[in-house]
Order: structure tokens, then C-alpha cells, then sequence
């Protein structure tokens, strides 16, 4: 390795202005087509004809700049960012993964970008199809009996599951008397979040010793008024709960609904299966399990699948098949409202399907296995870092999709936090890590996912990074706590984006309030990201 | 499962690699890691899937094979309908910054590792706010359901009221998205249309706005098309009564059509799909929600939103998420909405769509729309039996023609018009019975002369 | 606004008795007992931590110290070039020093005072300070009940930084003591001898000031209206100290003594800072509706620490499903072993609330915590 910060890289260092202060010189970036002489004839300046307060007096100020100078601007921002095609991700909970660039080769074919959702299904056969096929290899990964697509987003889809119970005890004339949704602290927030969204009451399990809710915490938490009980397994700690399968006879047995959140679904493709378990619905993130990408924070898409006792709740339209041809049902019944327009990222589910397609049931199993074996690589690693400590140490069950880890010993001695180590982690040419997820009940956290992905010499420079920064950290603190060096901008103010005399959200906004920003004090900031 | 599994997706699953790893941690076989498992709950054996097919050109044979079974909106193909999503012109430029790989294969970077990601959604969010007027906009949600959704419960937190006045001729789908959303914050009640105008009718609006009423909402263009030329007026009798306008529009008719800000709406909100996103049979959609820039409004956005902020030291500047506590992953269990991953990579694509389009180039998009639909309404209407009402209103692309006349339903003119390759409107005559045999028509800069003569000589030989 | 100036005070003695076996240093006599069983200062060392970071970030800090041992002498070591305020302790340091100092700097302008020692001290600082100016407790006592404490010598400098460069808000937080005799002899007996404003930061990579109600802020408002939404006619509800408690109160127009336990029924407040026996006098005439109570920050006590006034026999009163708890969400992230503690003074009762009980933690929203004995 050489002196150079992070072993020689640098990130692409641009300092390209906002869009809206490139000088253009007035430049047409691309001109709409001529209207024909014939409409223009036939029906003048239409929108001159609108009354005054209905027309638009003042043209809006966008950019006027030659088309090059667009494509240059957006490119070299995309330089500037770290996808999972340019570097290491392990970013905890997000399951970063290669998305085959097959899959957006079909997605961009006109016959399946181009089409409209309302058109003929006879001519919407294709996707139809995909949707259908895909359901039907769902259900067989998940152990259900019906999935939809509709939601957008794993918390679209956890909202979904909280809307679904709400229905099912409306049905049986229970929906004021249930009203109360149970969780983990360690499941992702949407499971607390989203039921809270549809109405719910919500009690949280706080983790026992071993760090994973204990049976007897959910025997103290239901009643007669449990409507169901949400969350994730393994948690996002990375622990999976060996009594699954009691809590969910344990909330059944009280009347309510299961639903599991398979965020964390990877490390148990072709392991273990929702449905067995006994859980009554479930949803995944096709956009992280699936490798549909992710889009930057969306093209997301959340498979919902059900029991068939809750089929007939799923959101409209559905997709049928009579064995020869495709169609939808938008009967309304008792389906829930509608979650997202139309039938939701039907690109999201052609990738997921390509995926599954393309590795097959044994190759999903080496999926799930590799990411396990991955990460407790990464565990085995880590544990040796002076500087760190694996939380809950009486349980000492391997590790499955991702790990929990803490900084708090090498905060306690240097006084580096676990968000300066993310910083720096930069300087590495390397995707930054999630720390946590709110509560944060683990001192200075940090979350690693490497996911099935990566190479061993991937891991090993993400391991490389954390040993390097951990003894800047003892010998050099302040090159820890000064970075990022050498990422694309150098570090900002973290109070102006907090303090409502300064923060500007648009560049209009920007202009007006930048005199402001001289009052601000300068500290350090940015927000790590990290959150999914 | 046995040690050998090749596959380029999963490296390690290698003989080598994974005897390597297991190695380095000391254990024998991955099933022991997988002890906290009970033995009970695993699958034995292998899932029942269909072959695998690892070949990369084999799975994308197959893939093309299946998609071959659409017949899209392009090639020789025609296609009017709209409803909530609309097929425009897709610049070549859009499609290749949402397909860059360093940004559709982003996620949770931050400040320092995604700079160019977060400025181009901050561009996104400035340039959203040029379009309607306003000064802040969030990153993207859903789409313009969601955002009716969410802009509608913030109206409510603001205001501390719970009920909610909509236009009834919103869309079937939307107002499902916006019952369901919000049925444990707000009551729905809709305002009746006028049938002289099909606008909102004051009337009903005056009668039904309320010392309870949170928000009122319009949507300009309507669903069903027109222009609510009363938009002002509305907004007056929603102040009045303490309650605030929301503005539901479509963005790409912001070049001509007066901004949400100019009839003093206090949020508004759309559909970006538009704004040169593919449509993906919906896949497309994704919304905004904007408002003033007041604390008050702030507090209560659900989604991420960047701040701009000035580096340390030196003229730079950069990008950070503003007042994360806002948001369920802070709130948690207290939480009164939903973030989450939205539709991000198509923000970047509206942001290079409005660059692209500059202030004369929406200006001339928009004027060109209204004429284009504006010929085809009058040539549809010169159809006999064939009625397009309100034809006398503005409209912008949509509008609806009723067929009732012809003797014909929809669905056979519809069957028709798939015979000559034309994806004809919307048929309407299951959501808003009262309009008879109706359907909404959507023409866009797609559609010259010489498309829309192709229309409507086959709508003339539909309804003969 | 003038230049930040940060107080700094250092018991030198404290936690001098841990090491030995003794529990506490408040007399000279146990002090000389510590020292002869070759206990060593370790405040001091604490202290040097914080201020090595301060000094480190900030290097022209403006530093009140405490004379000697009392704070200038670390002060120095940073390389800080203190003003000090207060004479120079006669021998031994004692509670009279701590309580100068403090007033000193109070006078002189401190925007924070940074303390480090036990409970004993922050006694000394509460009396001294009162809610003028905010302190920071760093570690270093034997008895560390109150929740005025910062988890580490480390954090406490990140949190003095955070409150030099900005206005942030302050919240009272409890300072408890026990009676160091009978602590010696094996029981404990905490007593609730007031607040002291410490300055509130949540999570130090978190924003602390968004535009709308800060979400902690909500989770109090969110109690206090599910508790008062609970209430029923001609019951009588007990409430515990504390500014949760106190929420409540104000959620039902009512005024809450900070440090006693109030007696509350048909929207009336029948007693203020009540005894136990005067509790079981009311519970004679009233049906019982229910006792709240909150436990201490960090720590987790919510019976037997400060509101012993709530003992064992109207525990038992009112019955054990009557008994509701309260706390914010972050509160319940601050304990320090995830669990919730009680101490009543009978193991069987003890034994009873231990387990897993549901506490209220907002508006209709419940977690369920692990509670010891």
C-alpha cells in the first residue's frame, strides 16, 4: 500500500456547479416536435386563449444549455456516486447485490417499456405473464398460497401486511377490539412505523440477553386485543430467533395474524420458508433479495404474499390465467384499497423473475449459503479488530444475513465515533456502512451485509479499510476525524441542513436564504446515509 | 447442498472459495451456521422451481420470448390513454443517466459517498419547485396517489382537522389510495362536478367546506382532463375557512398553465411519469409533493429531503439529509406516515428531462399539446353520434368522448380501434357510470396530424 | 453572546471507597479508611480524558477551574490556561469546596459546568446550582444513581462540545442519593434530592432541532394523554416523581410536585408530596385506579429509588396490573443493560414485578422491558 490516503484512490472531484448556475448562454438542450401546420392552423395558440390567472406569466426558470452540457452535467455527477456497479456496498440491511445487466438490457426492450397499464391485456400478454409466473415461483419460495406486487417498497409492502390485518378483522367484526400490532426492536422500523400508519396501536419487544425478543416478553405483550404481530427474522442485528415458531403459535393462539417481514430474507432462500414457519402473509424486497437494482432509493418493489384464508383481501387488480390466456381482475370484493398505481414496478418483478430464472432452486440455495458463509467471514474478521466488540456475547449462534457490531471500545480509547469511521471508510473507495437503525441500543453501531456478491479480495479490502482506520484511530485520530479525504467534495456543514433560517431544500430557496448561512456555526457533518 | 456450485452471480459458492472461507472460520459445512434454525422448520431438499437456466443467453431468450407477447404503445402501434399515465417522448439522454450504473445501482450512500447522487435528486427537488412555484420539494414518493395521500394527512396535522374535500371526478384508483391512506386520519367527502362546466361546483364546495375541513383538493388538469379555471376562487373559499388548497397537476403542462403558487395552493402534488419517464405499464409513476418553505410544513413532509450546505472550508458545497426525526425511521411506533425506498432513479430522470426542455422547450411542449389535443377533440366530435363534452372548456390532453350516440359501447369501439393497431381512451363507463358510454382520450406531442387522422378515421369506421 | 466558557469541577475523592470496599466517601473518617486501604484518586484521571479532548478540539477553550486538585491542575496538564475560581481546599476537599466553585462559576458567567464524581457530588453541584446552569457528570463516584451522567469520560466531552458550539436545549434530569450508613450495611435507601439541567442530545449524529416537535418531545405529550385517557371516576391515581409523571399531570391541568408523589382522583390533585402512610390512608377511601411512575434515566429503577414513598404495602394496595410504567422511547434506550429495575424492600414483591412488563411509551404504544430485582 502506498502512503496515499485509502491506498490511491480518489473519487471523481468535479466541482460541478448546480445545474442552474452552468453558464448556457441560452442553449437548447432538445426541441419538442414542430406542431403541424394543419393543428396549428385549425386551432391557433391554444394556451394564449386561456384566461389571465389560468395561463403561466412568468416562463419557469429552468436551465438553458446545449444538449452535450446536460449529458457532461448528469455523467459526470453519476462519477460521483458509488453504486454497487463501481464498488464494494455492505451496507447493513440494504442486501447490495450485482443486478445482471442482462435484466436491464429486456427491461429497456419497447415491448415491455413502452406499454400502458390499461391497455388490452390481450395485448399486455408478456408482462402479464411474467407477473403470473413469478407469483407462482413466489409462493413456492415462500410457502404461501397468493402473492401481488403491487407495493413499491419493502415499507410499502410491511403497510401492505398492516393493511391486510386490518381487513381480515374487519371482516370478522373485530376491527375496533384488535387494534394493537406487535414487534421487535430490532425489526426494521417500517414494522413498528407502518401499522402505527394504518391505525394501529403498536407494543415493542425489547431484546432479551441473547439480544432477540424472548418468549415470555410476547406472552406479557398479547391479549385479546392483538391483532397481529409484524417483524423481521433475522432481525436487523443479523440474529435469527430460534423461537419463531412459538411466537407465532402464541399470537395465533391469541387471534392475531402473522406477518413476516423477509427483509432480511437472504440467507434464507431454499432454507427455510415463511409459510412453514406459520406465518399467515409475508413480503419481500425484490429490490434486495431479487437483485432488481435499487435504484439510487427506488425502483423498489415489495412481493406480498398470503395464506389462502387472506386472498381474497390482496389489493385489485389481480392477475388470472384460464390456462391459455392472461388477464386482470379489478372486482373490487373484499380487497383492500389500492396500495400503488396500476399493478405496480413490473420492472422490478421481470428482474426478480430473470434472477430466479437464471440460478434456479439449487442455485438460490448457494445464494442463501454464501451470503451466510460471507458474512461470517467478515465476522470472524472483525471480531480480531482491536476496537470492536460483537454485542450480546451469550449468544453465540453463527451470525446470518448481516452483523451488529460496535465501536465502543475504540471510542471509549480514542474518542473516534463509529460515524467518523463511515467517513473515512470513503477514503477507501469503498461504499460507506449503515450504523443503525433507531433505537440505537448498541453503543456506537455499525452494520455489515456482504451478501453473496462479493469476492474474498473484496472483503478483504472492505477488512483491510476497517484494521487501517482503527490504528489512524489510535495513532492519527484526526485524519479519522477530519474525513473523508479524498471522496468527491471535502467535508460540509451538518448544522445548515437542521436549522430552518438555512436549509434549502430547492435552489430557489438556496438563493435566498445562502446570506443566512455566515450565522452558522461550522461543524463537521453530513448525514452518513445508510438507512433503507 | 454439495460443495460446486459455478454460477457468475454467487462467486464463492465455488468449490475453492468456499473451502477457503470455511477454513478461515473454522467450521466444516454451512449448515452448521446455520444453527439457530430449528431442524423442524427447514426446507428438506430443494425448492421446486422451473430449471435454471445460468446461461445468460438462455434467460435472456426466454425473457424475450415472454415479452414478445406485448404488443407496446410504439412501432406502427398507436396509443390515446392516458389516466394516469401518459406516453410522451422519451429523450435518449434520460434514458441513459436512470440507466447508469453508478446510479441505479446506488442506495443509502451519504453526504460524501453519493455526492453526485444527492445533488442530482437536490436538482430534481429545485427544479420540481420551478415548475410549480414553491420552494420545497421532497425527494420522490410513489406517485401521485401516494402523494395525494400523504399531502392530505400533513394538511390534517397542520391544520388539526380530519376532514378532506375532493373533487369528484378524481380517479377511481386515486381516491382508493387516498381512502385507504388516510381512513385512520381523515374523512373523504366529495365535492359534486358541475355538469354545465365539469369543474368543481362552488356551490357544493361552499356548502360543504367546514370549520373541519383540513384540505381541499383539486386537480388541474382534472382526471378527466380539464382545466380548473376556478382555481383561485377555490383556494379563497379553502382560506376562508381555515383549511389549505392542495394542487394536484400534471407537471409537463407547467409551461403554460399557471403554477399551484400563482392560485395560491399551499401543497402541491403530481405524477413525474410524464416528465420523460418510460411507462412500464405504471412502472413509471413516481410522485412530488411541494410546499411553501415554512417549518410548520416541513415537520410534517414523510420522505427524505436534501439540503444543500456550504463545505467547511473553501467555496464547495454539498448535500445532506435534512431533519431525518420527521420520518418513521425515527418516529418509529409514533409514526403518522411511511419512508421508505421510493422511485429515486426516475427523480434523476425528470431532473435531466426538465435540463434537457429548458424554460422555452416546456413552453413549446405544453402550448403544442393543447393544440394537438385540442384538433383531435373537435375532429372526434365531428363524428356523428360521437360527443366530446365541455369541448368549449380548456382542457390540456385528455378529455373524454362519449359514444353513448353511436349506438356503441366502449369496449367495442376499443375492439375496434385494436384491429387498425390504436390502443384507444380509457373506458369510463364502469367508473363514472353518469357519463354513459364514455372514454378518456390522452394525446400527447407523440400525436401530429397525420396520427391523429389515423385515429380518427378509425374511430369513423368504429362507430359506423 | 459572549465566548464559551466552560466550568470545570473535580472531586478528587470520589470513588476512592470502590476500590476498597467502601461504598462512598462522605466523611472524612471513611476518607481516611479509603486512603489507608490504599485507594487512589481516580476522578482526576477521568476529568483528564474529557479535557484532553476539549482541549484538542478546542485549544483556546475558556475554562473556569476549580483550584488545585479540584480541576486546574488537569487543566493545566491540557495544555488549557484556566481562570480559577473559589480558594484553595484546606486539607481534604469537601462538599463546602464543590459548592463554592460551583457558585463561583455561576456567578462568573459559565455557560456549562462539567463535574466528575459520585452522587455525593452532584448533591453538592444541585444545591449549589439549582437550574441556572447546565452540567455534564462525568463518571467517576461509587454511588452513581442520579441520571445527570454522561456513559463515559469520552462522551461527556462530545456532549460539552456539541452544547459549547450551539444552543441546546437542557432537561432536567434526577440527582439521586443514598444514605452511605445503611448502604455499608447492605441496604440501600435512594432518596430524590432534586434535578439538574444536563443538555440534551439524543444521539450525537443526529439532528437535535428539527423544524417540528422533537420526537421525544411527542412520546411525553403521547403519554401523558394515554394515561389521562385511562383515568376513571372516583379512583384514585398515585403519581410518582418525575418530569414524565409530571406530563401527566399537566395534560389534566393540574400542578405535579417534582420530587413527591401526588395524589390525584376525579381530576383533582387530593395530595401533594404524599407519605406512604397518607397513601394508605387514601387508599381506604378510594377505590384504587392506578400508580404511575417512571423509572430514573440510565439506570432504570422505577420502585424503591426516590419514591420509596410508593412501598411495598400500596404496591400491594392497588395490585400489581394497576402498577403502570412509563418512559419515553429514549429513555428506554439510554438504560444501560436494557432492563428496567426494582428495589421495593420485599423480595417477594420484587420477585412478583419481575419479568417482562409492558411500559408505556407514547400515545396507544407499548414496549415490553425486561424488569429485575
Amino acid at each position: 500500500m502506498t502512503d496515499r490516503i485509502g491506498g490511491g484512490f480518489h473519487a471523481a472531484h468535479w466541482d460541478e456547479p448546480l445545474i442552474d448556475e452552468i453558464p448556457g448562454d441560452g442553449g437548447r438542450g432538445l426541441l419538442p416536435p414542430k406542431v403541424d401546420d394543419a393543428i396549428a392552423d385549425a386551432v391557433g395558440d391554444v394556451p394564449a386563449a386561456l384566461p389571465e390567472g389560468v395561463r403561466r406569466a412568468v416562463p419557469p426558470a429552468l436551465p438553458s444549455l446545449p444538449q452535450h452540457r446536460v449529458l457532461r452535467h448528469f455523467l459526470r455527477l453519476s462519477q460521483m456516486a458509488m453504486g454497487f456497479d463501481v464498488t464494494v456496498d455492505m451496507m447493513g440491511t440494504c442486501t447490495m447485490k450485482y443486478s445482471p445487466k442482462v435484466h436491464e438490457y429486456v427491461a429497456r426492450l419497447p415491448g415491455f417499456a413502452d406499454v400502458h397499464p390499461l391497455q388490452d391485456p390481450e395485448t399486455l400478454q408478456g408482462t402479464l405473464e411474467i407477473l403470473y409466473r413469478f407469483n407462482r415461483v413466489m409462493c413456492e419460495i415462500a410457502g404461501m398460497d397468493a402473492f401481488t406486487f403491487q407495493p413499491a417498497s419493502g415499507a410499502q409492502g410491511i403497510y401492505t401486511n398492516a393493511c391486510l390485518i386490518r381487513a381480515y378483522h374487519a371482516a370478522r367484526g373485530d376491527g375496533g377490539k384488535r387494534d394493537e400490532i406487535i414487534t421487535t426492536a430490532f425489526s426494521h422500523p417500517a414494522d413498528a412505523a407502518t401499522p402505527a400508519v394504518a391505525g394501529f396501536k403498536v407494543i415493542t419487544l425489547m431484546p432479551g440477553e441473547m439480544g432477540f425478543a424472548e418468549v415470555d416478553a410476547l406472552k406479557a405483550a398479547v391479549s385479546e386485543r392483538t391483532a397481529g404481530l409484524m417483524l423481521t427474522n433475522p432481525e436487523d442485528t443479523g440474529q435469527y430467533n430460534p423461537h419463531i415458531r412459538a411466537f407465532v403459535d402464541i399470537v395465533h393462539e391469541a387471534g392475531g395474524l402473522c406477518a413476516y417481514d423477509q427483509a432480511n430474507g437472504n440467507p434464507l432462500l431454499g432454507v427455510v420458508r415463511a409459510g412453514d414457519t406459520g406465518f399467515d402473509m409475508c413480503q419481500f424486497n425484490l429490490h434486495k433479495t431479487f437483485s432488481a437494482p435499487h435504484g439510487a432509493l427506488g425502483l423498489g418493489c415489495a412481493a406480498v404474499g398470503v395464506k389462502a384464508h387472506l386472498e381474497r383481501f390482496l389489493p385489485r387488480p389481480l392477475v388470472t390465467y384460464d390456462g391459455e390466456r392472461y388477464g386482470l381482475d379489478y372486482e373490487q370484493g373484499e380487497g383492500i384499497e389500492k396500495i400503488r398505481a396500476f399493478i405496480g414496478n413490473v420492472h422490478a418483478v421481470l428482474k426478480a423473475y430473470a434472477w430466479v430464472r437464471s440460478l434456479g432452486a439449487e442455485g438460490l440455495r448457494a445464494v442463501a449459503e454464501t451470503a451466510v458463509l460471507n458474512n461470517n467471514y467478515m465476522l470472524h474478521h472483525i471480531r480480531q479488530i482491536e476496537g470492536t466488540t460483537i454485542p450480546w456475547p451469550k449468544n453465540t449462534y453463527p451470525k446470518l444475513e448481516q452483523v451488529r457490531y460496535s465501536w465502543e471500545p475504540l471510542y471509549e480509547e480514542t474518542g473516534v465515533a463509529s460515524h467518523d469511521v463511515l467517513n473515512r471508510m470513503v477514503d477507501f473507495g469503498v461504499q460507506h456502512y449503515m450504523e443503525s437503525h433507531v433505537p440505537m441500543l448498541v453503543p456506537q453501531p455499525f452494520t455489515l451485509e456482504p451478501g453473496e456478491s462479493l469476492t474474498i479480495a473484496e472483503m478483504d479490502h472492505v477488512l483491510g479499510a476497517l484494521r487501517r482506520i482503527a490504528e489512524e484511530a489510535r495513532n492519527a485520530p484526526e485524519q479519522v476525524t477530519a474525513a473523508p479525504h479524498s471522496a468527491a467534495i471535502r467535508p460540509i456543514d451538518g448544522d445548515v441542513p437542521e436549522d430552518p433560517d438555512c436549509w434549502a431544500f430547492t435552489s430557489r430557496a438556496y438563493r435566498r436564504k445562502r446570506g443566512n448561512w455566515a450565522n452558522v456555526k461550522r461543524g463537521l457533518g453530513g448525514h452518513g446515509g445508510g438507512y433503507s | 447442498m454439495g460443495d460446486g456450485f459455478v454460477h457468475p452471480y454467487v462467486p464463492n459458492a465455488a468449490p475453492e472459495p468456499r473451502r477457503k472461507l470455511l477454513d478461515a472460520i473454522g467450521v466444516g459445512d454451512v449448515t452448521e451456521l446455520y444453527a439457530a434454525i430449528p431442524e423442524a422448520l427447514r426446507v428438506k431438499g430443494l425448492l421446486d422451481l422451473p430449471p435454471a437456466l445460468p446461461g445468460e443467453q438462455d434467460v435472456r431468450r426466454h425473457l424475450e420470448e415472454i415479452v414478445a407477447r406485448n404488443q407496446p404503445c410504439s412501432g406502427t402501434w398507436l396509443n390515446f390513454c392516458g389516466a394516469g399515465c401518459a406516453q410522451h417522448y422519451v429523450p435518449a439522454i434520460v434514458d441513459e443517466i436512470v440507466h447508469r450504473g453508478e446510479f441505479l445501482t446506488a442506495y443509502g450512500g451519504g453526504t460524501y459517498s453519493d455526492h453526485g447522487k444527492n445533488q442530482a435528486l437536490f436538482e430534481f427537488q429545485s427544479l420540481i419547485g420551478e415548475l410549480v412555484g414553491m420552494e420545497v420539494v421532497s425527494t420522490p414518493v410513489y406517485d401521485a396517489g401516494a402523494a395525494t395521500g400523504s399531502a392530505v394527512t400533513m394538511a390534517c396535522r397542520i391544520t388539526g382537522r380530519g376532514g378532506v374535500l375532493v373533487p369528484e371526478t378524481m380517479s377511481a384508483d386515486r381516491r382508493s389510495q387516498l381512502i385507504g391512506f388516510a381512513k385512520p386520519f381523515a374523512s373523504v367527502e366529495t365535492v359534486d362536478r358541475d355538469p354545465a362546466t365539469g369543474l368543481i361546483d362552488l356551490a357544493d364546495l361552499r356548502a360543504k367546506v367546514s370549520a373541519e375541513t383540513a384540505a381541499v383538493v383539486i386537480e388541474s388538469p382534472g382526471y378527466l382532463g380539464l382545466i380548473e379555471t376556478q382555481a383561485q376562487t377555490i383556494a379563497d373559499i379553502a382560506h376562508e375557512a381555515g383549511a389549505m388548497l392542495i394542487a394536484g397537476v400534471d407537471p409537463i403542462s407547467l409551461g403554460v398553465l399557471a403554477t399551484p403558487a400563482d392560485y395560491g395552493a399551499d401543497l402541491a402534488i403530481g405524477d413525474l411519469q410524464p416528465l420523460g419517464i418510460h411507462m412500464y405499464a405504471g412502472g413509471g409513476n413516481g410522485g412530488f409533493i411541494a410546499s411553501r418553505d415554512e417549518s410548520r410544513f416541513v415537520a410534517e413532509y414523510p420522505s427524505i429531503m436534501f439540503s444543500i450546505a456550504p463545505a467547511v472550508e473553501g467555496e464547495g458545497f454539498g448535500f445532506a439529509w435534512s431533519t431525518m426525526e420527521r420520518t418513521s425511521y425515527d418516529t418509529r411506533h409514533d409514526a403518522t406516515d411511511y419512508a421508505g425506498t421510493t422511485q429515486w432513479v426516475w427523480g434523476i430522470g425528470v431532473a435531466v428531462y426538465l435540463s434537457l426542455m429548458g424554460p422555452e422547450g416546456m413552453a413549446e411542449l405544453g402550448r403544442g399539446i393543447m393544440q394537438r389535443a385540442c384538433y383531435a377533440a373537435e375532429r372526434i366530435a365531428a363524428l356523428p353520434g360521437v360527443a366530446v363534452p365541455h369541448l368549449g372548456q380548456p382542457f390540456f390532453k385528455e378529455f373524454v368522448v362519449d359514444f353513448s350516440g353511436t349506438g356503441k359501447t366502449v369496449a367495442a369501439v376499443n375492439a375496434a380501434l385494436l384491429e387498425a393497431e390504436i390502443h384507444g381512451g380509457k373506458d369510463l363507463s364502469g367508473e363514472f357510470p353518469v357519463l354513459g358510454q364514455s372514454a378518456l382520450y390522452c394525446v400527447t406531442e407523440l400525436h401530429g396530424a397525420a396520427e391523429i387522422k389515423r385515429l380518427v378515421s378509425a374511430l369513423g369506421e368504429a362507430v359506423r | 453572546m459572549g465566548r464559551p466558557a466552560l466550568g470545570l469541577i473535580v472531586n478528587p475523592i470520589a470513588g476512592m471507597g470502590g476500590s476498597v470496599g467502601l461504598k462512598g466517601t462522605d466523611t472524612a473518617a471513611i476518607l481516611s479508611e479509603a486512603r489507608a486501604r490504599g485507594a487512589v484518586p481516580q476522578a482526576g484521571a477521568r476529568a483528564a480524558v474529557v479535557l484532553e479532548a476539549l482541549a484538542a478540539a478546542r485549544p483556546g477553550l475558556e475554562l473556569f477551574a476549580a483550584p488545585g486538585e479540584m480541576g486546574e491542575g488537569i487543566a493545566r496538564e491540557a495544555d488549557l490556561r484556566p481562570s480559577v475560581v473559589g480558594a484553595p481546599a484546606e486539607g481534604e476537599t469537601s462538599a463546602v469546596d464543590t459548592h463554592a466553585a460551583a457558585e463561583a462559576m455561576a456567578a462568573a458567567g459559565a455557560r456549562l459546568i462539567v463535574f466528575a464524581g459520585g452522587d455525593g457530588t452532584a448533591r453538592d453541584m444541585a444545591a449549589a446550582l439549582g437550574d441556572r446552569v447546565p452540567v455534564i457528570g462525568v463518571p467517576a463516584g461509587v454511588k452513581m444513581h442520579s441520571a445527570v451522567y454522561a456513559t463515559s469520560p469520552r462522551a461527556a466531552a462530545d456532549l460539552a462540545l456539541r452544547a459549547l458550539a450551539q444552543d441546546i436545549e437542557a432537561r432536567p434530569r434526577e440527582v439521586m442519593d443514598i444514605d452511605e450508613e445503611a448502604f455499608r450495611a447492605g441496604a440501600i435507601s435512594a432518596k430524590l434530592y432534586g434535578y439538574l439541567p444536563v443538555p440534551y442530545a439524543p444521539d450525537l449524529t443526529q439532528s437535535v432541532k428539527a423544524g417540528g416537535v422533537s420526537s421525544d418531545r411527542a412520546a411525553l405529550s403521547g403519554i401523558a394523554a394515554e394515561i389521562a385517557g385511562r383515568m376513571e371516576a372516583g379512583r384514585l391515581y398515585i403519581l410518582g416523581p418525575g418530569t414524565t409523571t409530571r406530563a401527566i399531570a399537566e395534560a389534566l391541568g393540574l400542578p405535579k410536585t417534582l420530587l413527591g408523589v401526588d395524589l390525584v382522583r376525579d381530576g383533582a390533585v387530593i395530595a401533594a408530596d404524599a407519605t406512604e402512610a397518607a397513601i394508605l390512608r387514601a387508599l381506604d377511601e378510594s377505590p384504587p385506579g392506578a400508580i404511575v411512575v417512571t423509572p430514573i434515566g440510565g439506570q432504570g429503577h422505577f420502585l424503591g429509588r426516590g419514591n420509596q414513598q410508593i412501598g411495598a404495602r400500596v404496591v400491594r394496595a392497588v395490585g400489581l396490573d394497576r402498577l403502570l410504567v412509563a418512559a419515553t422511547p429514549e429513555k428506554l434506550a439510554s438504560l444501560r443493560d436494557s432492563t428496567l429495575h426494582v428495589d421495593t424492600g420485599d423480595p417477594d414483591l420484587d420477585r412478583a414485578l419481575s419479568g417482562w412488563r409492558r411500559v408505556i411509551t407514547g400515545r396507544g404504544n407499548e414496549t415490553v422491558c425486561r424488569v429485575a430485582a
